[in-house]
This record gives structure tokens, C-alpha cells and sequence, in this order.
């Protein structure tokens, strides 16, 4: 169970993220949709620590995360995985060494320094990526990938980390239809198989609404949906977004890929 | 509106012009103020010129087509002008040596400031621009004047020049890395930070792989230099050929001036030639 409490996040004068309050259970693939600008990356940044919370509390099965710092904090940043748009992988190192780099947050600072993966490491690294089809791919150069296997690769990143938490930003936005079908199959997935709870960040509604046990709207920061997809209506998406599905698809804001 | 728009362009493109009127007049008068102080006298330049034709003709070896591949004995061959061709490679030898070791060392102490030195890594604003201080005191003293402190510490020799070179380079690789730090893609140093690594192995996985044929580039690039000013930095007693190039200039060994002058020329061509297609093969990987 993640639970988060009132927490907050502001930039200057900007409030980024505005006293949300929520519970996630373990296992569910939680969706966070809203405008761009709501707060929904910084609220799973505020998760993963990568950006500290100017109020509230994040607990994770009774761990105090806003409380950790140091070793203990690198410790959760490793069961906190993110996946990103951008996928961001280091393009010029191979895709082995990439999936190996989840691995940071468990092995000891010297020996991720020097790059001294065991090989049952290398053969879990392997094992991830022949799960998503890549193992072929394994030495080859991270940015020779398409964006859909750049993805693919960032995800096998995720799960080296062997983690509790999947915090997923937008991570289809950069994929064509086909593509974003394959990795959220993946997200849901590792809920479902694994039983990981999935943050999942998106814009495309037809997408949060098939794939999401539940759905979460952020609009300047505050929470102001909390449901089951079938929940939203379409007045609730006016509300949201200021427009209806349509327009929001025709502003290529919402691109329907499903 | 439109005419209101059309008014306004008018207006800042008067505005622009005279902007570059006055900054150009301004550029203009600091131009001649330097000229001035540095007594730029066209009537001096023109007097002199003959002189360097003269000082390039006494340059010229005496050759003669007959003798040109004769023993060192006998006047008007090669090997008469290089009678002294072994020490000068020799001379030579330690000259890129210099270059070499001091080029690694300096690039070696600019990579650990470098990073300090980024303002996307620095942990504080203190630690970035005392680092950034520390690259600007390096850098701004000339190789020549650190060599001639150092030559009055370790005595005359390599030794100095390479200390010298060496505190030089670092100071100048270690900004010019360190600008190459910030244009750094950061989304994979995040990635790696969010993976649970620490900074400095998100430098090594995210921020070495994408700097370091550019690094590399620099490295080199500095190397060319550090030949070329470990060629002079023997003037001030600090190793290498400069020693002997001075001492020749000083005599007027004209031949002698001619003849390493052509040896250096040389080495710096070649050596600018590897490193160029050095620096090519690391853009390309």
C-alpha cells in the first residue's frame, strides 16, 4: 500500500503538486491523467524522491519515505522505478549495460563505479530483455534502437531494479499506436504477473481508460477525480480539461489511439 | 493595426540601427586607442618589412645542387646545414614528450574540476565557483611564466616545462570540459539517479559516455598547442629545443635557426595530422 498525505510541491509561487491525499493498493495499475502543467510528472517525481516534497508524507508498507536520506534513500529510489517519456537511456552504451544500470541501487557504490556486475546479474539483465523480445539486441548500441525497443529497454531497466513501485511518465507519448500498446500490455503485466503496483502518467484517455483499474485526474495540482474509468463521464472530462474527448483529440492534445 | 505594426518595425529597425552605429563607432575608437597604445605606426611597419626579408633570406641554407647528399664536410650539402640533426631529434623527442605528459596530466586534473566545475552537477553554488575560480587562476597565467617560476624551484630542465605546461592545460581543458558538462543531455544522468545510483555513478553511466569523444577532441586539440608552446618554453630554460632554438637566435646561427626551425615544422604538421584524424575517429564513434 502507498499511501500519500497531503502532500505538496511548489516551485516559487508556482504549486506544482497541491495537498493530494491517496492510497494505492498494492497490485493496482493506478492511471493519473489531466492538462499538461497539472502536476502529474512532479507528483511521481515526488514519489521517487528525484524532487523534495514542500509538505506531506509519503508512505510505502509502512516505510517513511519522505523521512529517508543517504544509502536508505538510494535504497528506495531502486524500488521506486521510473520509466520516463524520453525513455532516456545512455544512447552510446550498450543495451546489457543499460538494463544493468537498475542494478545501481543494490550493488555497492565502488562496485557500480567500476562497472562489476556478476554475471548472474548479466544473466538477468538477459533474461529481462529475452522476455521483451530484445535479447538479440543485447550488444548492440541503446540509441541504434527504435523508440518501441528504446521503451522495451527502459522497462527491463525498470524491473532489474526488482522493485515495489513502477512510476510510469508518459511513457507511450513518444510511441506510434502500435508501439504504446506494447508497452502498456507490458505495465499491466507487471501489475498483474507480478503484482506491482503501476503509477502510469498519460494524456490519452482511450489508453488510461483501457488499461487502468483506476483513474486519478490532477488539474493545477489538486486531485479532482478519483474512480474507476467507467466513472468518467464525459461532463467529469469537461470539468477536467476545460473541453470535451473530441475537441481534446482534434487539439492533438488527446491523440484516440485505441 | 497593420499601420501601427508598420510603425513599430519602422521604429526598432531605427532603433537597431543606430544601436550598431554606436556600437560599431565604439568598436572602431577602441581599434585605434589599441593601436595606438601598442604604437601600431604604419610608417614603422612599412620601414620594417624589408628587414624580415632580409632576416628570412640570411635564413636561407646555402645548398648546392652538386654537393646536396655530400658528407657533413663538405659546404652546400644537407647534411652540412643538419650537422647537429641527432641532438635536435633528440631535442625534438623530449619536446613532444613533454607535450605528451603534460597534455595527460593537465587533461587529468581538468576531468576531476570539470565536473565540480558544471553548473548541472555541482552539489552547491560554493563548490561550482570555487572550481570554476580555481580553472580561471590555472588557466590565466601563460606556460612561460609558470616555467620561469618553476625552473627557479626545480632547477633547468623538462621537468619544469612539463609542470608548467601542465598547470596551464589543466586550466584550460578543465573549462573547456566543463562547457561540454553542461551541454550534457541530463534525462539519463536523472534515469540513473531515479534507478537508486549515486552522483558519481550517474556521471560515469550518463554524463562520461556522451562527453568523452568530445573530451577526447580537446585533449588533442591541446596537445597541438602544448607542442608547439613546449617548443618555445626551452627559452626560459625549462627543456626541450626552445634552449637551443634561443641560444642559435641569439648567435645569429642563421643556418642553425633555418634548420630547426624546418624540424619543428615538421613535427607540428605530423602531429597535427595524427591528432586531426585522431579526433576524427572519436567525433565518428
Amino acid at each position: 500500500m502507498l499511501t500519500l498525505t497531503g502532500l505538496s510541491c511548489r516551485f516559487g509561487p508556482v504549486t506544482a503538486v497541491d495537498d493530494v491525499t491517496l492510497s494505492v493498493p498494492t497490485g493496482q495499475v493506478l492511471g493519473i491523467i489531466g492538462p499538461s502543467g497539472a502536476g502529474k510528472s512532479t507528483l511521481l517525481r515526488l514519489i521517487n524522491r528525484l524532487q523534495a516534497p514542500s509538505a506531506g508524507r509519503i508512505d510505502c508498507d509502512g516505510l517513511d519515505v519522505t523521512a529517508l536520506r543517504g544509502r536508505a534513500l538510494r535504497r528506495w529510489r531502486g524500488e521506486a522505478a521510473m520509466i520516463f517519456q524520453s525513455f532516456n537511456l545512455i544512447p552510446r552504451l550498450d543495451v546489457l549495460t543499460n538494463v544493468l544500470i537498475g542494478r545501481l541501487g543494490h550493488v555497492s557504490a565502488l562496485r557500480g563505479l567500476a562497472g562489476l556486475f556478476s554475471a548472474a546479474e548479466r544473466a538477468m539483465a538477459l533474461d529481462l530483455l529475452d522476455r521483451y523480445g530484445l535479447a538479440d539486441r543485447a550488444l548492440e548500441r541503446a540509441g541504434r534502437l527504435s523508440g518501441g525497443e528504446q521503451q522495451r529497454v527502459a522497462i527491463c531497466r525498470a524491473m532489474m531494479q526488482a522493485p515495489r513501485l513502477v512510476l510510469a511518465d508518459e511513457p507511450v507519448a513518444s510511441l506510434d499506436p502500435r508501439n504504446s500498446r506494447v508497452v502498456m500490455d507490458a505495465l499491466r503485466a507487471i501489475a498483474r504477473e507480478a503484482g506491482l503496483t503501476v503509477l502510469v502518467n498519460l494524456h490519452d484517455l482511450a489508453l488510461a481508460r483501457a488499461y487502468c483499474d483506476r483513474l486519478v485526474a490532477l488539474a493545477a495540482g489538486r486531485v479532482v477525480f478519483d474512480g474507476v474509468p467507467a466513472a468518467l463521464s464525459a461532463a467529469r472530462i469537461v470539468e477536467i480539461y476545460g473541453m470535451d474527448e473530441t475537441a481534446l483529440a482534434e487539439a492533438g492534445l488527446a491523440p484516440a489511439h485505441a | 493595426m497593420s499601420a501601427s505594426l508598420e510603425a513599430r518595425w519602422r521604429a526598432r529597425r531605427r532603433r537597431r540601427r543606430i544601436a550598431v552605429l554606436a556600437w560599431g563607432g565604439a568598436l572602431a575608437a577602441a581599434v585605434l586607442a589599441s593601436a595606438w597604445f601598442v604604437e601600431l605606426s604604419p610608417t614603422v611597419l612599412i620601414a620594417g618589412l624589408p628587414r624580415i626579408g632580409v632576416y628570412f633570406a640570411k635564413l636561407v641554407p646555402t645548398l648546392h645542387a652538386a654537393s646536396l647528399f655530400a658528407g657533413p664536410a663538405t659546404e652546400g650539402s644537407l647534411a652540412y646545414w643538419y650537422y647537429r640533426l641527432d641532438l635536435w631529434l633528440f631535442l625534438l623527442l623530449q619536446t613532444s614528450q613533454m607535450a605528451a605528459l603534460a597534455t595527460l596530466l593537465g587533461g587529468l586534473i581538468g576531468l576531476a574540476l570539470c565536473f565540480p566545475a558544471s553548473a548541472n552537477l555541482a552539489p552547491w553554488r560554493g563548490v561550482f565557483l570555487l572550481a570554476r575560480r580555481l580553472l580561471d587562476l590555472l588557466r590565466s597565467v601563460p606556460d612561460l611564466v609558470y616555467a620561469l617560476i618553476l625552473v627557479w624551484a626545480f632547477g633547468v630542465g623538462p621537468l619544469a616545462g612539463v609542470a608548467a605546461i601542465t598547470l596551464h592545460s589543466a586550466g584550460a581543458l578543465g573549462k573547456l570540459f566543463a562547457e561540454v558538462v553542461e551541454n550534457a543531455d541530463m534525462r539519463p544522468f536523472e534515469a540513473v539517479r531515479a534507478a537508486g545510483g549515486g552522483v558519481a555513478a550517474a556521471i560515469r553511466y550518463a554524463i562520461v559516455p556522451q562527453v568523452a569523444p568530445n573530451f577526447l577532441s580537446y585533449a588533442l586539440l591541446r596537445f597541438e598547442i602544448n607542442v608547439r608552446g613546449a617548443s618555445v618554453i626551452g627559452f626560459v630554460g625549462a627543456g626541450g629545443i626552445g634552449q637551443e632554438l634561443y641560444t642559435v637566435i641569439s648567435f645569429n646561427y642563421y643556418q642553425e635557426i633555418s634548420a630547426i626551425l624546418v624540424l619543428i615544422m615538421i613535427t607540428v604538421s605530423v602531429i597535427d595530422l595524427v591528432s586531426e584524424r585522431l579526433r576524427t575517429m572519436a567525433m565518428a564513434a
